[in-house]
């Protein structure tokens, strides 16, 4: 196992050259449109209030309204398709293999699902369903449909808004300045990364595919090692700065990302609430999480 | 007299992990408005003084403290952090962990949010103090986007919104470019005599911290203070060589001349201690500079492109030579390139055009550990090489790996532990090693493996006199006996001026000259567009209108 | 040895410790992760680090550590963050975390009895986080087939727990190694 850890490790060491800054690790960029405007706050609200209701919801007309919703979002947020086609690309691998999983394991789970049997071809254990066609269409909507949403928030949010922001809808201030901590390192954790696999290369561990997989992998727990103590002592260093500046030392703690709310923001508060509103809506009329066509046929 | 602002009475401390105290019965005060230097050797206590006065002694670092300690009249060891950090600000040495905030503007504004003062007035002390430290135009960036000199200011405007009237710096010049260091120490004068701060400065680079208008210096070794007293006492009395610390090049020079240092005037300042009676016996020491001994190519560099940013090319056709047996210097500004260059010699790097020649063979097709065998090369960052939890174990690794007999592997690790001075220490953890100790260690872990060409990033950064000292004298050992090419990237003038036969200057990628050290740093403009900064020989040279001073500091590299 | 500080909860210490401790989870999951073939599902590294830090700085450091890690991954790969995987991956961590104050790891020695109470512990922690709590949030959340998250969930499970066995064995050994112990420095 620790023999495909370095292969793989070597792999991803080609694709990650060179330090990621923070703003390329998101695609965060400065663009002028509404959404990039909007505060952290009210995007991290709104992220939350519609994939939350997307994640509970099975209802498929509810589904795409959000879906279309969120692509012309997107639209507006004038996020280009190259800048996250990677993304799009992984997540349908990932729909299409969790889909085809489904269909392998448990092909009568949509006909269990939905309470009727319409079958449309092929037999006994391998019957396929209509129910089953539907409700792998209701997945495969909910995998979709959240992207966007989340390209969106990532895009087109500010890193240094998220802990302001998170503090803001009532994440304790330390958590939220943990999460900031998190953004704040990862560029230098990554190229500490970078940079220990080559000192250590240096030193004698060949992990070029000129040597075999044992050497190797010794290769690459001697990269892992360094990088945990550095990070270790790094914890030291800056619990000490910060005290030193008086980190925790209130209830409360007041940020200089923080922005005041305008009519943009109150705009997309209400936009959450109808969403919520309305998917909460049909959980009653649905009576459940499921919209179901088959009842009445 | 006033009272002290600092007070310490008969302090002993030991850290939890150690058997011995590592300060011991230190007494000494400081009185508001002092700027004051703590000097003394790698690994004598200089931190740990420092982490008394601030507090992490004992709420961070676990250990037993007596004697009485007092800061502005109140017990130190009573107060909490917070409490300490509104009289003291601290400026550690390491400004990357310094700087905690996603960008400049947010580090800044730190300490500010933690007190949760309206956001009004945190944005304007913000901009006013940016302002102040030229960093107004960029608030916004990532700390990965700044020079070192610029994290540094950072990290000293994040601490002086506090409007405390005690700064501690540790060791603020290490990773600066010589100008940058001098423009820090300005700015630490500036600010002093606007805002009667107080100042304590701890710092290796003495020559430097001096021309700042040091009021005091107190030089510890091995845990105690060996003298205190005002920088022109200090060099009259000759305490800085004796505990191990560089002198400024000049007092060298007078000693040499045979100048009575002991009864000289402002004999700490350069531009003001008087010695124009003595220009004779000073010029007589100029001896000619030697160049050019060494002629076989070894490493050859030809044409070679790389760029980080498709945008921004770094190197373009860069092509230089090094010959075999030679000790080469790289100097240029914080961020021109020096480390990127030898990355590309040892394999880190792929130039994107160019041919890199090792005795006339490409070495672009071998890995990176092919060409660590001729080619040793020690980081920048120390912790970035430690794999091994113990001193031996670290510098022994590599000899293991080689399948290297053992007890070949015993007598080889030991005699290089001996020469760094690491050897009593060699079954210590490595995480209760100073900066400076790990710094070494990384060194002796590369040179026990003999490389034909030695290539160091800032080896000296950290490092007081006699360490660097017997550094000096075992590379100059491997380059005279086994012929080693040694090749090293620094901002220290003294290493440049004292040690280094021939200098590449490195600015933006290009090669700027290509020359003697002497000869570089008698060229003014030259020295101005690598950032560089004359030695105080060339400043005396200068007062006492001496011609060819690039001679005189050839009389004390090889007098 | 500092009392004033410890009643304030959650301290200055573990802040850093759980950012930290989740950047360099997200780089290591990022870059050191192995495809087994089931969607969903890598050996990682990751949970060897996850492993040491809760065990350094207890269950809360450790919960918050796996959920920012592993939602940060999600959010940066695929978007959105993957809900009940996320909170499996908290869990995990709480539950080793728990193991702090047995462990000792800052001052003990690490004895081999304490190394295999910690993997008897570890693997009952993955199974509860993945064979547990990863389906039924599955089942429950997305309403994903049974059989379908159950096999996913032994499948991480078991990979998880070889990971933490061989990596996180590993780097507690290695970190109590380079602990000096008390009064125990002195030149020789
Ligand atoms: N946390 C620690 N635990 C145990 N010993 C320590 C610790 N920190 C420092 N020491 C020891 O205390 C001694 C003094 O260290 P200190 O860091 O104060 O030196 P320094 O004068 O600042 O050296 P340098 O110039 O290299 O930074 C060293 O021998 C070191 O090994
Ligand atoms: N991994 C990287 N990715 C992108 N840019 C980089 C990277 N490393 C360095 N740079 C940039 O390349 C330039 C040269 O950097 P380099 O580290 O070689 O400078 P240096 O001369 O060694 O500086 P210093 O004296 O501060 O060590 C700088 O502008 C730096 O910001
Ligand atoms: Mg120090
Ligand atoms: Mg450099």
């Amino acid at each position: 196992m620790l023999t495909s850890v370095c292969e793989d490790f070597i792999d991803t060491k080609v694709i990650y050259f060179g330090i990621m800054t923070m703003n390329n690790l998101f695609g965060y960029k400065e663009r002028d449109t509404w959404l990039n405007h909007t505060t952290g706050t009210a995007k991290l609200v709104g992220f939350l209030a519609i994939s939350t209701m997307g994640m509970i919801s099975y209802d498929t007309r509810f589904l795409l309204a959000l879906g279309i919703l969120a692509i012309v979002l997107m639209k507006m947020a004038q996020i280009k398709y190259h800048e996250y086609a990677l993304m799009l690309k992984l997540v349908l691998v990932f729909a299409v293999i969790n889909l085809v999983m489904v269909t392998v394991l448990a092909p009568q789970y949509g006909a269990q699902l939905y309470g009727t049997h319409h079958a449309l071809f092929g037999s006994g254990y391998w019957t396929i369903t209509e129910e089953q066609v539907f409700y792998e269409f209701n997945l495969l909507l909910k995998y979709l449909f959240s992207l966007p949403l989340a390209i969106i928030l990532l895009f087109t949010t500010n890193p240094s808004e998220f802990a302001a922001g998170l503090n803001k809808i009532g994440v304790p201030y330390k958590i939220a300045y943990s999460f900031a901590i998190t953004l704040r390192y990862i560029p230098d954790v990554q190229s500490d990364y970078h940079t220990i696999s080559l000192a250590q290369q240096a030193r004698g561990y060949e992990i070029s595919k000129k040597a075999s997989l044992l050497a190797r992998s010794k290769g690459a727990v001697q990269i892992i090692i360094p990088l945990i103590f550095t990070s270790l002592d790094r914890i030291e260093t800056i619990s000490q700065a910060m005290e030193l500046r008086r980190f925790g030392r209130g209830k409360k703690r007041s940020w200089y990302q923080e922005q005041a709310f305008s009519k943009r923001d109150i705009i997309v508060f209400i936009g959450s609430i109808v969403v919520i509103v309305t998917g909460v809506g049909l959980l009653i009329s649905n009576n459940g999480r499921l919209y179901n066509p088959f009842q009445d046929r | 007299m006033p009272a002290p602002i600092i007070d310490f009475q008969h302090v002993t401390f030991k850290y939890h992990a150690q058997a011995e105290p590592t300060l011991h019965d230190v007494s000494f005060q400081i009185y508001p408005g002092e700027k004051v230097l703590i000097a003394g050797a790698s690994g004598s206590g200089k931190t740990t003084l420092l982490r008394l006065l601030n507090g992490l002694i004992p709420q961070a670092y676990a250990g037993d403290v007596t004697g009485k300690l007092t800061l502005n009249g109140g017990n130190i060891i009573e107060q909490t952090l917070f409490d300490l950090s509104l009289q003291a600000g601290t400026v550690l040495q390491d400004s990357d962990a310094q700087f905690v905030g996603l960008t400049v503007a947010e580090d800044i504004a730190f300490a500010l949010e933690n007190d949760n003062q309206p956001v009004s007035h945190i944005k304007a002390e913000v901009s006013k103090w940016a302002n102040r430290f030229g960093l107004g135009e960029r608030l916004g960036l990532a700390p990965q986007a700044l020079s070192g000199g610029q994290k540094q200011r950072t990290a000293m405007a994040g601490v002086l919104v506090d409007d405390g009237k005690l700064l501690l710096f540790d060791e603020p010049l290490a990773s600066l470019d010589p100008a940058a260091g001098v423009a820090a120490m300005e700015m630490i004068d500036k600010l002093q005599t606007e805002r009667e701060l107080t100042v304590v400065i701890i710092e290796h680079r003495i020559e430097e911290v001096l021309s700042a208008n040091v009021d005091r210096v107190i030089v510890m070794a091995d845990g105690r203070i060996v003298a205190n007293g005002t920088p022109t006492e200090m060099i009259q009395l000759g305490i800085l060589p004796e505990n191990g610390l560089d002198e400024p090049l000049y007092v060298k020079l007078l000693r040499r001349a045979n100048v009575d240092v002991a009864s000289l005037a402002n004999v700490a300042d350069v531009k003001q201690v008087i010695v124009d009676e003595n220009k004779v016996a000073i010029e007589q020491l100029k001896i000619p500079v030697k160049k050019g001994l060494h002629d076989t190519p070894k490493l050859v560099i030809e044409n070679i492109d790389f760029s980080y940013d498709k945008k921004q090319p770094l190197f373009k056709k860069f092509s230089t030579v090094i010959h075999q047996g030679e000790v080469l210097g790289i100097v240029g500004k914080n961020g021109s390139g020096k480390t990127t260059l030898s990355h590309l010699l040892t394999g880190f790097l792929m130039p994107g055009a160019g041919d890199i020649l090792l005795d006339g063979k490409s070495v672009l097709q071998q890995s990176i550990k092919e060409r660590a065998d001729d080619i040793g090369y020690v980081l920048q960052n120390p912790n970035h090489m430690i794999t091994k939890a113990t001193v031996f174990e670290e510098v022994a690794s590599g000899l293991i790996l080689r399948h290297v007999p053992n007890d070949e592997v015993e007598a080889r690790t030991r005699t290089v532990l001996k020469l760094i001075d690491l050897d009593n220490m060699r079954h210590w953890p490595i995480s209760a090693l100073s900066f400076g100790q790990k710094k070494r260690l990384t060194i002796a872990a590369v040179l026990v493996l003999s490389p034909q060409i030695l290539i160091l990033d800032e080896p000296t950064a950290g490092q007081d006199a006699t360490h660097t000292g017997d550094l000096l004298n075992f590379l100059a050992t491997i380059n005279q006996q086994e012929k080693t090419t040694i090749v090293i990237i620094t901002h220290d003038m003294h290493l440049l001026a004292n040690f280094v036969e021939r200098a590449l200057v490195v600015v933006d990628g290009q090669l700027l000259a290509d020359t003697t050290p002497a000869e570089l740093l008698a060229n003014e403009k030259l020295v101005t567009a690598a950032s560089l900064r004359t030695t105080s020989i060339y400043q005396l040279a200068n007062r006492l209108g001496i011609s060819n001073p690039e001679e005189l500091n050839a009389a004390i590299v090889h007098g | 040895m500092n009392t004033k500080k410890k009643s304030e909860g959650f301290s200055v210490r573990s802040v850093v410790a759980t950012g930290i401790g989740a950047a360099v989870f997200f780089v290591l999951m990022k870059f050191i992760a192995i495809p087994t073939g089931v969607p969903n599902t890598t050996i990682n590294v990751a949970e060897g680090w996850l492993a040491l830090i809760a065990g350094l700085f207890g269950p809360v450091v450790g919960l918050l550590v796996g959920f920012i890690g592993h939602t940060l991954n999600d959010a940066v790969t695929y978007g959105s963050p993957w809900w009940s995987w996320v909170i499996a991956d908290g869990i995990f961590g709480f539950l080793l975390g728990l193991g702090k104050k047995h462990l000792a790891l800052e001052y003990g020695n690490l004895s081999t009895k304490k190394l295999i109470q910690f993997n008897i512990w570890q693997v009952i922690s993955n199974v509860i986080a993945w064979f547990i709590i990863a389906p039924i949030g599955d089942i429950l959340i997305y309403k994903e087939a049974a059989q379908k998250v159950f096999l996913q969930g032994a499948v991480t499970a078991v990979v998880n727990s070889l990971s933490v066995a061989i990596i996180g064995s590993l780097l507690l050994v290695a970190y109590v190694k380079s602990r000096p112990k008390k009064n125990s420095l002195r030149n020789e």
